[in-house]
C-alpha cells in the first residue's frame, strides 16, 4: 500500500460523514433498521492521539472500528468515507482490508483476558499478525516484541513471551495486548477502553505504559473511553459523542478547560456531589466484630471489625480481591464467617441466612452491581417490586399495585414502567428498579455493592443523588462498596479501606482520608484519575509504592 | 400471539400436528372402516375403496392409521408430560438445595442412566402387568432421567444468578425459587427438549410395540403396525412404510413448531429471533 502514499499534507486518517446502521430487534415489534452513527467526521495526524468519548450507546466503539473497515455483529457501514493516507478503505474489498488489519491499523480491546487464546504463549500471539503479514522474520519480530515489552514496563521482557495468559495479571495482559498491536509498527492503533476493566491502581500503570509506548513509537492512536479524566491524560484532541453524533470536537485544553456544549460541561463536572460528613457517628446499626471468612479452605477475610453509623453511609473501598464484597456476603448471611459476630441494632444475627427471621431479613437489603442479573428477566417491574411488598407486608391486589407505583415515583420513574420487562429498560433505570426493590422491604440498612460501577458517569451521578435523597427522607443507613475513591469522597460519612482481606483503615471520612496515610491508602488515593491535564505525570513522580498488578 | 409472526415452517409443523390430533380425536367418524374389521385379502393393493391398501390381516390400512394416531399420540404425550414433571421438579430441587439432596438424586439418576433404556424397559414391562398406565409410567420414568440431566445443568446455571440470590435473601422458600425464579428462565431450552422428547417418545412407544411389549394387538398403533406389516417388505409390499412415514412426519412437525417457539421466547429476553 505504500506506493499509494500521497504528499505529506494528507492526514493519516480522515473520516468524512461516516454513517453506520444496524437492524434493531425490539421485543414485541417488527425488526427495523436504525442509525447508530449519524454522519461523524474527524481527522487524525500521524503521531497524534484522538480521544473518542461518550456514554454507552454513543457509537464510540462502532466509530473506532471503522478504520479497520469493520462492523461488529450485524452492524454495517452505510455511508461516508474513511481515508487512510488518502485512500478510502471502505472501497478496498476483502483482500485490501486484510492487508490493512493487523499491519497498518491495529486494535486493542477492552478485555485482554477474553481476547488472548489461553492455549498459546503470549509471545507467539504478540508476533502472530506481524508474521502473517510477512512484515518481519520470526527472529526480528521476537526482538521487536522484547523491545516493546521493555517499553511497556513488563517484568523480565526477555522471557515474558514464554508465559501463558493465565500466568500474568490483568494489567500485564492489557499491556501485552498493546505490545501485540505495536509489533507490526502500525500507523494507527485503536484503543477500545483499554483500562476500563482494571483496578484504579493498575489502570494508572497501563495508562502510563500506553502513553510511553505511543510517544516512543510515534504511532497515531484513537483512544475510546467513557472516562474523560482518563482520556485527558493521553489525548491531543478529544471528540465528545452522544447518540451517534458529534457533540464537541477540539483540543484537550479546549474540552477540559473551556467546553462549549452543555453536555461536555456536565461530563467535565461529573461527581460534583458533595455530602457533608455527619458530625455524630455514635449510633450503630450494623456491627461486625473480628470477622474472618473463607471460601472453602482459602481464607479471604482476616479479623475485620467495623460498624455502620445509624442513618449514615459507610463506604468500603478497595480493589478487586480485597474482600469488600465478601464482607457484604458475611453481613447478609450468604457466607457464614469462620469467626466473629454480626450484630444488627444491637441484636446478634445468626451466621447462616436460613436461621434469620423474616423481620431480620427485611431490615437488611442488598443492591447488586449488575442490575441485569439481579432481576429476573421473565418478570415485569411490577412483579419484581410487588413480590417484595407481598412477601413482607402481605399486600395484594390494588393495595400492592398502589404501593409499587408509589415506589416507582420515589425512584423518579413513575407508574408507566409497571408492566415493562427489565430488557426494555436502560442500565440506569434497571438500577433504579433494583433500588425500589430494596426500598419495598422498608429496610434500615441497604448494602450497595458497586451499584454505579457498570453505569455511565452521568447516569451513575443520578443514582448517587437518588440514594442520598432517599437517605435523607427515610433515615436509611448504607454500606457502599466501591473501588472508586471519588464516590467515597462524595457520599461517605465513614470510610473503611480494605486490602487483601484486611482492614487497612477505618473511621470517619475526615480522619480516614486525611494524612498521614499508610502506603496502600496513599497509592489508592493517588490513582484516581483527575480531570486535569498532566495529572498522570505528577502522580507517577510522587508515588511511594507501585501497584499490586506489577 | 400475533398470527403474522408465525413462520411458514411453523405453519407446516402445526398442520402436521393438527392432522394427527384431528385424526386421533375423531377417529370413529373419520375412519371409513372399523379398527379391526377384516375387509379383504391380506396386503391387498391400494384401490378406490382402500386408498392405502390393506394390512397383513386384510384390515384397511387408512382406518388403522387413523385409530393408531390416537394411541400413539396419547401414550407419547402422557409419557412426556409425566417425565418432564418428574425430571424438572427433581432436578431443580436438587440444583437449588445442593448438598446431600443433590448428591443423592444425581447419583440415583446416573444409576438409572447407566442401564440401557430399552433393555430396562423390556425387563420391567415383562415383569409388570401389561396395561396402559404401567406402560406410560415406565416410559416416563426412563425418559425423566434425560430431563433430569438437562434440568440440573440449566438450574445450576440459573441458581447462581443474582436474582435467585436476591430471592433467597428475601427469605423465599425453595419451591418458590424453583417455580417462579428459575423455571421461567429455563423455559426456552425445556420447550425445545419437550419437542425432542415427544418425538423420541413416539419412536420409543413404536419400538416397544414393534417388539411386542408396547400397545397390545389388536389395538392399532403406528409402531405396532410397522411390526405387523414388516414381512410384507420382502414381497415388495409397502404397507409397513406408511406408519413409518407417519412417525417421521409427526416427529418433524413437532420439531418445526418447537423451533419457532424457541425463536419467539428468545426474542422476549431481548435476544435476537431469527
Amino acid at each position: 500500500m505504500a506506493e499509494l502514499r500521497k504528499p505529506d499534507e494528507t492526514p493519516l486518517l480522515e473520516v468524512r460523514n461516516l454513517k453506520i446502521g444496524a437492524m434493531a430487534y425490539p421485543p414485541g415489534e417488527r425488526p427495523h433498521p436504525i442509525e447508530i452513527v449519524k454522519g461523524v467526521s474527524f481527522t487524525l495526524e500521524s503521531g497524534k492521539v484522538l480521544g473518542l468519548i461518550g456514554e454507552s450507546g454513543a457509537g464510540k466503539s462502532t466509530i473506532g472500528l471503522s478504520p479497520l473497515a469493520y462492523g461488529r455483529g450485524g452492524v454495517t457501514i452505510t455511508g461516508g468515507e474513511v481515508l487512510l493516507d488518502g485512500v478510502d478503505i471502505l472501497k478496498l474489498g476483502k483482500a485490501g482490508t486484510r492487508a490493512i488489519r493487523g499491519a497498518r491499523v491495529c486494535y486493542v480491546s477492552q478485555s485482554a483476558a477474553a481476547s488472548f487464546n489461553p492455549a498459546h504463549k503470549l509471545g507467539d500471539q504478540v508476533i502472530e499478525a506481524t508474521l502473517r503479514h510477512g512484515l518481519m522474520s520470526r527472529s526480528e519480530a521476537r526482538a521487536r516484541a522484547i523491545e516493546l515489552f521493555g517499553i511497556l514496563g513488563l517484568p523480565e521482557p526477555e522471557t515474558f513471551g514464554e508465559r501463558y495468559p493465565h500466568q500474568v495479571s490483568g494489567g500485564q495482559l492489557q499491556r501485552a495486548m498493546t505490545a501485540m498491536a505495536l509489533c507490526s509498527r502500525p500507523e494507527l492503533i485503536i484503543f477500545d477502553e483499554p483500562t476500563t476493566a482494571l483496578d484504579v491502581t493498575t489502570q494508572i500503570d497501563v495508562l502510563a505504559a500506553i502513553k510511553t509506548a505511543i510517544l516512543k513509537t510515534g504511532t497515531a492512536a484513537l483512544y475510546i473511553t467513557h472516562d474523560l479524566s482518563v482520556v485527558a491524560q493521553v489525548a491531543d484532541d478529544i471528540m465528545v459523542l452522544r447518540n451517534g453524533e458529534t457533540v464537541e470536537y477540539g483540543s484537550v485544553e479546549k474540552i477540559i478547560e473551556n467546553p462549549d456544549a452543555d453536555y461536555t460541561r456536565e461530563l467535565v463536572n461529573v461527581r460534583a456531589i458533595r455530602n457533608e460528613e455527619a458530625g455524630d457517628q455514635s449510633g450503630r446499626v450494623l456491627e461486625m466484630k473480628n470477622i474472618s471468612a473463607s471460601y472453602g479452605t482459602t481464607p479471604v477475610l482476616f479479623d475485620v471489625s467495623l460498624h455502620v453509623p445509624k442513618g449514615q453511609t459507610l463506604a468500603i473501598v478497595g480493589e478487586s480481591g480485597s474482600g469488600k464484597s465478601t464482607l457484604a456476603r458475611v453481613a447478609t448471611g450468604l457466607l457464614p464467617p469462620t469467626a466473629g459476630s454480626v450484630r444488627f441494632d444491637g441484636q446478634e444475627l445468626t451466621p447462616a441466612l436460613k436461621n434469620r427471621s423474616r423481620e431480620q431479613l427485611r431490615k437488611l437489603q442488598l443492591i447488586y452491581q449488575m442490575a441485569d442479573t439481579a432481576m429476573n428477566p421473565r418478570q415485569t417491574v411490577g412483579a419484581i417490586i410487588g413480590r417484595v411488598v407481598t412477601f413482607y407486608d402481605g399486600l395484594r391486589g390494588s393495595a400492592r399495585r398502589n404501593r409499587v407505583n408509589e415506589l416507582l415515583e420515589q425512584i423518579e420513574m413513575g407508574s408507566g414502567f409497571y408492566d415493562r420487562y427489565p430488557a426494555e429498560l436502560s442500565g440506569g433505570q434497571k438500577q433504579r428498579v433494583a433500588i425500589a426493590r430494596a426500598l419495598a422491604a422498608d429496610p434500615e440498612l441497604i448494602i450497595c455493592d458497586e451499584p454505579t460501577s457498570a453505569l455511565d458517569p452521568l447516569v451513575a451521578d443520578g443514582i448517587l443523588k437518588l440514594l442520598l435523597q432517599l437517605q435523607r427522607e427515610k433515615q436509611l443507613s448504607y454500606v457502599f462498596i466501591t473501588h472508586d475513591i471519588a464516590i467515597v469522597r462524595a457520599i461517605a460519612d465513614s470510610v473503611a479501606v480494605m486490602h487483601q482481606g484486611k482492614l487497612v483503615r477505618f473511621g470517619p471520612k475526615s480522619q480516614a482520608l486525611a494524612p498521614p496515610f499508610d502506603d496502600y491508602t496513599d497509592l489508592l488515593l493517588k490513582s484516581v484519575p483527575e480531570m486535569k491535564i498532566g495529572w498522570l505525570e505528577d502522580v507517577l513522580a510522587s508515588r511511594r509504592i507501585s501497584s499490586a498488578g506489577n | 400471539m400475533n398470527i403474522r409472526s408465525v413462520s411458514p415452517t411453523a405453519w407446516i409443523g402445526m398442520t402436521g400436528i393438527a392432522i394427527a390430533v384431528i385424526a386421533a380425536a375423531f377417529a370413529p367418524w373419520l375412519a371409513p372402516y372399523g379398527e379391526n374389521e377384516v375387509v379383504g385379502a391380506p396386503w391387498e393393493a391400494a384401490s378406490h375403496a382402500f386408498p392405502l391398501g390393506l394390512d397383513n390381516l386384510g384390515r384397511d390400512l387408512l382406518s388403522r392409521m387413523i385409530y393408531g394416531a390416537r394411541m400413539t399420540l396419547f401414550v407419547s404425550f402422557c409419557a412426556t408430560v409425566l417425565s418432564f414433571s418428574l425430571g424438572v421438579v427433581l432436578s431443580f430441587v436438587a440444583a437449588v438445595t445442593r448438598g446431600v439432596v443433590d448428591m443423592g438424586l444425581s447419583r440415583l439418576n446416573d444409576l438409572m442412566m447407566s442401564i440401557p433404556t430399552l433393555i430396562f424397559a423390556l425387563i420391567v414391562l415383562a415383569a409388570l402387568p401389561q396395561n396402559l398406565a404401567v406402560l406410560i409410567g415406565v416410559m416416563a420414568v426412563l425418559d425423566s432421567t434425560r430431563v433430569f440431566r438437562l434440568g440440573r445443568a440449566l438450574a445450576g446455571d440459573i441458581a447462581v444468578m443474582d436474582f435467585v440470590e436476591a430471592a433467597r435473601l428475601r427469605g423465599e422458600k425453595t419451591l418458590w425459587i424453583v417455580f417462579r425464579e428459575i423455571l421461567p428462565n429455563a423455559m426456552t431450552p425445556l420447550v425445545a427438549e419437550f419437542g425432542l422428547r415427544l418425538a423420541f417418545a413416539v419412536l420409543f412407544i413404536s419400538t416397544l410395540s414393534f417388539l411386542g411389549l408396547g400397545i397390545q394387538p389388536p389395538t392399532a398403533d403406528w409402531g405396532g403396525m410397522v411390526k405387523d406389516n414388516k414381512d410384507g417388505i420382502i414381497f415388495g409390499i409397502s404397507a409397513a412404510l406408511v406408519p413409518g412415514a407417519a412417525i417421521a412426519v409427526l416427529t418433524i412437525s413437532i420439531n418445526l413448531v418447537v423451533d419457532w417457539l424457541l425463536n419467539r421466547t428468545s426474542s422476549l429476553k431481548g435476544g435476537r429471533g431469527g
